[in-house]
């Protein structure tokens, strides 16, 4: 969460209230679980860590609030996040799509660029559990459970093929 | 070593000013004797032209492709019929397969196209039937058999001449996950083996089978991926 936010952030300063409607657009249903206090704990975190920078902004006859910025030790926590493949090579399909949804809205990586690092490391995954299954006598066991690795791996690679052309058709 | 395939700046377009389809633009690539490559991407990213092309299917608007050290892009009609029929072996989705021969009249046409004795090609069918498991089917004909018979029996043919080149564009499209499974065993068999393959495809499980994979997009290799050496299958 804290990079996500941090991402959203290098894109333009924002207040809490407008990050969290950004991240509510981004998941849709899948929002509801994002609990109201989360981004404004996450945000005075940041702040502690030297990662943001907040200044108070006056709206007139409205209480004043709180517009964050990253710091240069932000951004480049975010530039390193980006660019960070999830070594376990399976990452949940929310944590990859925030990724994505953080580098393209701030331009600071080309999402379809994670997906394909993202890729390599599935398709070797499933190289490799393959070979195994390969190894073994069609319809023991040990098959069928490497036939398990394998249908999901096959899933999570589809999906991010649906993700790579989501981000292709928006850059034309 | 020498490549068994090489591409340099091969180009094929469609259409013109707004409606133009860059199919492929001014791709390079370097097939080596026994690799096995995969091309992977999107519907519509050139894969297939790209292996039209390879194949001698398609004639590009630009570029230049040799086989075994042989130009291949400027073929006549004939030539490239001869050519094909000799030195590449090609496997599509839809099987291809005519449907009034027996499989072993499918896998023997072929060899009996380019010269061989009935005889010699009788065995040669046999042989590869046997190879791709299917001794016992070998009197059926197509409509007889399963989807990933069928395709097998393609294989079986595409390898009755022993090509230097293996091209296959799709091989489990049209087959369910047990078939595909079947056709699967069989590219990893080919790839044990030292076959040169080039494998254009949607299935990821085919694609991790290979010894390289590309991927396209727009008609450009936008990524490449490589795998573990292939003694360890």
């Amino acid at each position: 969460m804290q990079d996500v936010l941090l991402a959203l952030l290098a894109k333009e300063p924002a207040h809490g209230y407008d990050l969290r409607a950004r991240l509510r657009a981004a998941l849709g249903p899948l929002g509801g679980d994002l609990n109201d206090g989360q981004v404004y704990v996450t945000l005075r975190r940041l702040e502690k860590a030297g990662l943001v920078t907040a200044r108070l902004v006056g709206q007139g006859d409205r209480p004043d609030r709180k517009v964050y910025e990253p710091t240069p030790a932000g951004r480049e926590r975010v530039a390193r996040w980006l660019a960070d493949v999830d070594p376990a090579a399976r990452p949940a399909p929310t944590d990859l799509y925030l990724k994505l949804v953080a580098a393209a809205s701030s331009r600071l990586a080309d999402p379809v660029d994670i997906v394909d690092a993202q890729r390599r490391e599935l398709l070797r995954r499933l190289a490799d559990v393959q070979r195994a299954a390969l190894a073994e006598p069609a319809g023991s066991g040990p098959a069928l459970l490497l036939e398990g690795a394998v249908l999901r791996l096959q899933a999570d690679l589809r999906w991010l093929d649906a993700c790579a052309a989501h981000w292709t058709d928006r850059k034309k | 070593m020498e490549p068994v395939l090489r591409v340099r700046r091969l180009r094929k377009h469609y259409g013109a000013g707004g409606g133009l389809v860059r199919a492929v633009d001014d791709v390079d690539l370097d097939v080596a004797p026994g690799e096995a490559l995969a091309v992977v991407g999107p519907s519509g990213c050139g894969k297939s032209t790209l292996l039209h092309m390879l194949g001698a299917l398609d004639r590009p608007d630009g570029g230049r492709v040799w086989l075994g050290g042989e130009r291949i892009d400027r073929l006549s009609e004939t030539a490239a019929a001869r050519l094909r029929r000799r030195a590449i072996g090609f496997v599509f989705q839809a099987f291809h397969l005519v449907d009034e021969l027996t499989a072993r009249e499918n896998v023997e046409l072929p060899a009996l196209l380019a010269g061989a004795s009935p005889r010699a090609a009788r065995r040669r069918a046999a042989a590869l039937l046997d190879r791709v498991g299917l001794a016992d089917r070998a009197g059926h004909l197509p409509a007889a058999l399963s989807g990933g018979q069928r395709q097998r029996v393609a294989v079986a043919r595409a390898l009755v001449n022993d090509p230097g080149l293996l091209l296959a564009d799709e091989p489990t499209g049209n087959l369910d996950t047990a078939a595909a499974g079947d056709v699967l065993r069989l590219f990893a068999e080919l790839r044990a083996e030292g076959r040169t393959l080039v494998v254009v495809t949607h299935d990821a499980r085919i694609a991790a089978a290979a010894d390289r994979l590309i991927t396209m997009r727009d008609g450009a290799f936008v990524d490449q991926t490589v795998f573990a050496p292939s003694g360890l299958v």
